[in-house]
């Protein structure tokens, strides 16, 4: 085991267990389906005129996909001052977060999901598509990983 | 949206970026690890996530009716099309790069660990212009 959970396993269960705890709780009282990505995208309908963002499923949900999202800056910043735990500042280099953040935005959003959309809303609702999109994306960030690696990046 | 719905939303999304932290998957390095099969741990992060999830969309609707602060449950829309695989495909290699996922990246923020705001600014500039020009 210890080669395979070198950090150990609980707080990865622990943690796995209380996100699930919030996607259910958001469906059971409210209905909504708690994928993140979109809200990268209904955050344009505030500032844009451009049809595809005045959707009415962008428009439509922004409210909510904007309090879900600070939500999730709260819920962090809860677990900081609780677990008494020194903030951990990333190493991986700017233009990594930067280039990588956008390819995964806009495949993300091409894809209508990540990995809490298709990954935790998708399989959990049992959907083919989500399936197979959650095996191409670790197929290809698994690539994507071993070969920055190769290449002498963070 | 009334305003009782939207303190049910607030309350999920603290449990969502509570359980992000606590799993630590808001250290791209230990996502990184991951996908180097170095620790697995985010398997477990995942498995015991969708599990969860899976027992509350699978029971949830047969048992309550309808949510106790809305009127109907959604649907999780998914297509199986090029633009699906297509984007999953490209939403790893964004992943894989940087170990830094859209949910993660905005709880990163609340944890202090503030080089992902690199990573917010730049996930919705991708969004933008995949909806800008790329939309359906």
């Amino acid at each position: 085991m210890d080669a395979l959970l070198p950090n150990g396993w609980a707080h990865y269960l622990a943690g796995g267990l209380v996100i699930g705890a919030g996607v259910a709780l958001l469906f059971l009282a409210t209905g909504l389906i708690g994928g993140i990505s979109t809200f990268y995208t209904a955050v344009w309908s505030f500032v844009s005129r451009q049809p595809y963002f005045q959707q009415a499923r962008f428009v439509g949900s922004r409210n909510w996909r904007v309090v879900y999202a600070i939500g999730l800056v709260a819920g962090a910043l809860l677990w900081l001052l609780t677990s008494g735990a020194a903030p951990i500042v990333t190493h991986v280099t700017w233009w990594q977060l930067a280039v990588g953040g956008f390819i995964a935005g806009f495949g993300a959003r091409l894809s209508s999901g990540c990995t809490s959309g298709h990954g935790i809303c998708g399989l959990a609702s049992l959907q083919l598509p989500s399936l197979l999109a959650v095996l191409i994306f670790l197929a290809t960030a698994i690539a994507t990983a071993h070969a920055v690696r190769a290449l002498g990046g963070a | 949206m009334r305003g009782k719905t939207l303190a049910w939303v607030l309350v999920a999304g603290v449990l969502f970026g509570y359980g992000l932290a606590l799993s630590t998957m808001i250290q791209p390095e230990v996502v990184l690890s991951f996908l180097r099969f170095q620790d697995f741990g985010l398997l477990l992060v995942l498995g015991g996530a969708a599990g969860v999830t899976l027992v509350a969309y699978q029971f949830g609707p047969r048992l309550l009716g309808k949510p106790f602060a809305a009127d109907t449950f959604g649907v999780h829309p998914s297509t199986l099309n090029a633009r699906t695989l297509g984007g999953a495909a490209t939403f790893g290699v964004g992943w894989g790069l940087c170990g830094v996922c859209p949910g993660p990246a905005l709880a990163g923020l609340g944890a202090g660990n503030w080089p992902l705001f690199v990573s917010v600014l730049a996930m919705l500039a991708g969004a933008y212009v995949q909806g800008r020009w790329f939309g359906d």
